[in-house]
C-alpha cells in the first residue's frame, strides 16, 4: 500500500506510525526519494548501500571532436553549450537521449551511465526492513529510483514471507507518484481541510482511479476547517472512498518529529488511538 | 534614464507543504500593494502537478492556452521495418513488435532522434496535449500565470519550460517575477528555478524541515544559484534550522510565526498579509531583503 497526498499533510508521520504498528509484518519503502525523511524517525542502520545508475549522459572526447556542431544542432535540451570554443555537455540539461551520439561523425561522443542516487536496505529500530534512497544532487530519473525502491521492497517481502509493504509516496501526480502507486493494492490518501488540500486530493484520486487501484482516506487537521472537512466527506462519499481516520490539528505531530519519534509512540491519547484503529481498518481492507 | 534591476525570485523547498505557495502569494500581493517603484508584478505557479496559488487570488482570465509537446507518430505505409527507431530510443518509448511499431508517449522525451534519424520519414512528430496555461489579471493588479498538467501526464518539465517561454515573451526584465516552484530536488524544480536571480528556500524548524533544507541547499549550490532561507511556522520544533543557516553563512530573509489563525486563513484560501499584522511585517521584511540583493 502507498501513502499519498499533498506535501505537509502528514504522510511520513502516518507511514512511520504504521511501520511501528506493523513491526516484523511489514517492509517499509520510502518512495519520496526527493525528500526522504522516514529515516529520521525509524533510525535505520544503512546496512546495505549501493549506487544506483539509471539512464545515460553524453560525454565529448575533445581529442576526437572536429567542432562540426552537429551535436549542438540536434540537441533539443540546450545541453551542448560552446565554452571557450569547445563543445561541452551541460550535465544538468542532458536528458541522455543519445541523439548527439548517433550523429557525431567522428564518434567523439560516448554515452556513460548516469548516477541517479544512493540506494539502501536497512533494519530499523522497530525491527522492520526499510528500503530507501537518496536522489543524487540535481539528478534526473527520480521515477526510476522510486521503481527500484518499490520493486526491491516487494522482492524482500516475498522472499521472507512478509505480508505487507507500506510505501511513503511523494507529493504530486507526475512520474515519481505514478512509479510509486504502480502495482499497489491500496492507496491511503492523506489530506487536510484546506483549499489546496481538497484540490490536490481530487487530482490524486482521479489519477488513482485511472489505475483502478482501491483507495481509502485520512483527513488530518480535520478540525481546522469544518466546512471543508464536510466537503471532503461528500467528495469521498461520491467517489466511494472510505474515510478511515480523522485526526486533529495538533502541534504534537511537530513535537513527535522533533523528538525523533513516531506519533503513536509520542502520544498516548486520542491521536495515537485513532491511528492504531486506522491501521486495523487497513489490514481488514487489504 | 535609470537602471532597473532584473528581479526574478523563485520560491522552492525540498520538503512539500512547508509554505511555498503561502509565501509566493503573500509576497507577490505585498509587493503589488506597496507598489513603491511602479513595476508590474508577475506571479507564476510552476508547480504544474498541483498548482495551488490560484486558490488564494481571484481575477479576470486574460488568456488560456492548451499546451502540447511533440511525440512521434508511426506512418505504417512508409515504414520499412529497419528498426533504427527502436535502436536509437534511449527511453524505451518505441517498440518494434511483429509488423508494427508501438509508441508509448508517456516514456517519450521529445528528443526527435527516432523521427529525424528514420531514413523513410515514417515517424513525423505530432503535437500531443499535456496541459493548459492560463493568464489572469488579479483584482489587486497582480499578473498571474498558472500551468496545470493533465492528469495521466507524467513529465512536468516540458510544460514548465513552455511557461517560462511565455513569461519571457509576455513580460520584460523591468517586471518583478515571482515563481512558485514544485517541491523536491529533481528535474521539475531545477527547470522551475532556472534563470532565477535568487531562490528563497522555505522550510520549517523541524528535523524533517532541516533534512530537506540541506538537500535543497546542495541542489542550489550545484546549480550555482544564489539563495536565502525563509523559516515558516517559526516557533514549532527546535532551533537547528537557524543554527544550520548561521553555521553555513546562509542568510535567513524572514521567519513567519506559527499561528493557528494563519492556518485557519490558509485553509479558507485567504491571504495572511491582509489580516495578520505580524505576518505582514515579516513578509515586508522578506520583500526588503530581496530588494537589497545586489
Amino acid at each position: 500500500m502507498v501513502i499519498s497526498g499533498k506535501g505537509g499533510t502528514g504522510k511520513t508521520s502516518i507511514t512511520a506510525s504504521y511501520a511501528v504498528l506493523g513491526g516484523k509484518e511489514v517492509v517499509v519503502a520510502d518512495c519520496d526519494v526527493d525528500a526522504a525523511d522516514m529515516h529520521l524517525l525509524l533510525k535505520p542502520d544503512f546496512k546495505h548501500k549501493e549506487k544506483f545508475y539509471s539512464g545515460k549522459i553524453a560525454e565529448i572526447n575533445q581529442d576526437e571532436c572536429i567542432k562540426c556542431g552537429k551535436c549542438k544542432d540536434v540537441c533539443r535540451f540546450d545541453a551542448v553549450p560552446v565554452i571557450d570554443g569547445q563543445y561541452e555537455i551541460d550535465e544538468i540539461n542532458c536528458e541522455g537521449c543519445g541523439y548527439c551520439f548517433h550523429v557525431c561523425p567522428t564518434e567523439a561522443i560516448t554515452m556513460k551511465d548516469s548516477l541517479s542516487g544512493d540506494f539502501f536496505i536497512s533494519k530499523t529500530r522497530v525491527d522492520n526492513t526499510l528500503v530507501h534512497a537518496r536522489l543524487a544532487i540535481a539528478a534526473d530519473n527520480s521515477g526510476k529510483l522510486v521503481t527500484q525502491v518499490r520493486t526491491e521492497a516487494k522482492r524482500i517481502a516475498e522472499e521472507n514471507n512478509i505480508p505487507y509493504v507500506i510505501a511513503d509516496g511523494s507529493p504530486g501526480i507526475g512520474c515519481p507518484v505514478v512509479a510509486s502507486v504502480t502495482g499497489s493494492n491500496l492507496v491511503v490518501i492523506v489530506t487536510e481541510p484546506t483549499v489546496s488540500g481538497i484540490h490536490d486530493m481530487s487530482r490524486v484520486a482521479e489519477l488513482i482511479g485511472k489505475f483502478g487501484i482501491k483507495s481509502v482516506c485520512i483527513i488530518n487537521k480535520a478540525d481546522l476547517n469544518d466546512d471543508i472537512t464536510q466537503e471532503i466527506k461528500r467528495f469521498l462519499n461520491n467517489n466511494k472512498i472510505p474515510l478511515i481516520a480523522e485526526l486533529p490539528y495538533d502541534l504534537t505531530f511537530a513535537d513527535a518529529i522533533t523528538a525523533g519519534k513516531t506519533i503513536v509512540e509520542h502520544d498516548s491519547g486520542m491521536i495515537s488511538r485513532t491511528i492504531r484503529e486506522s491501521w486495523k481498518k487497513i489490514l481488514k481492507t487489504v | 534614464m535609470f537602471f532597473v534591476k532584473r528581479m526574478k525570485i523563485a520560491i522552492a523547498s525540498g520538503k512539500g507543504g512547508t509554505g511555498k505557495t503561502t509565501l509566493a502569494v503573500n509576497l507577490a500581493s505585498f509587493i503589488v500593494q506597496e507598489n513603491s517603484d511602479n513595476r508590474n508584478v508577475v506571479l507564476a505557479d510552476l508547480d504544474v502537478e498541483e498548482p495551488n496559488s490560484g486558490l488564494f487570488i481571484k481575477g479576470q482570465l486574460k488568456k488560456s492556452e492548451v499546451k502540447y509537446r511533440m511525440v512521434p507518430e508511426w506512418v505504417e505505409n512508409r515504414c520499412t521495418f529497419c528498426k533504427k527507431c527502436a535502436d536509437v530510443c534511449n527511453f524505451n518509448a518505441l517498440a518494434y513488435i511483429g509488423v508494427s511499431v508501438l509508441i508509448f508517449p508517456e516514456l517519450c522525451h521529445s528528443c526527435y532522434a527516432c523521427s529525424e534519424l528514420c531514413p523513410e520519414n515514417a515517424l513525423p512528430m505530432k503535437a500531443d496535449r499535456m496541459g493548459e496555461m492560463r493568464y489572469f489579471l488579479i483584482d489587486n493588479g497582480l499578473h498571474f500565470v498558472e500551468s496545470r498538467l493533465d492528469i495521466g501526464i507524467e513529465q512536468a518539465v516540458p510544460l514548465i519550460k513552455q511557461t517560462h517561454e511565455f513569461l519571457d515573451s509576455e513580460f520584460s526584465d523591468d517586471d518583478i517575477k515571482i515563481i512558485d516552484s514544485p517541491p523536491g530536488t529533481s528535474c521539475p524544480v531545477i527547470e522551475a528555478v532556472k534563470d532565477a536571480d535568487i531562490v528563497l528556500l522555505v522550510t520549517e524548524p523541524t528535523p524533517f524541515g532541516l533534512n530537506d533544507l540541506k538537500l535543497a541547499v546542495d541542489t542550489m549550490k550545484e546549480l550555482d544559484k544564489r539563495f536565502a532561507v525563509v523559516i515558516n511556522r517559526y516557533g514549532i520544533g527546535n532551533d537547528e534550522v537557524e543554527r544550520f543557516c548561521e553555521k553555513n553563512g546562509i542568510p535567513v530573509f524572514g521567519k513567519i510565526p506559527q499561528m493557528h489563525e494563519a492556518a485557519k486563513l490558509y485553509s479558507n484560501g485567504k491571504l495572511l498579509i491582509d489580516d495578520i499584522k505580524e505576518i505582514r511585517d515579516e513578509i515586508g521584511k522578506i520583500s526588503m531583503n530581496v530588494k537589497m540583493i545586489r
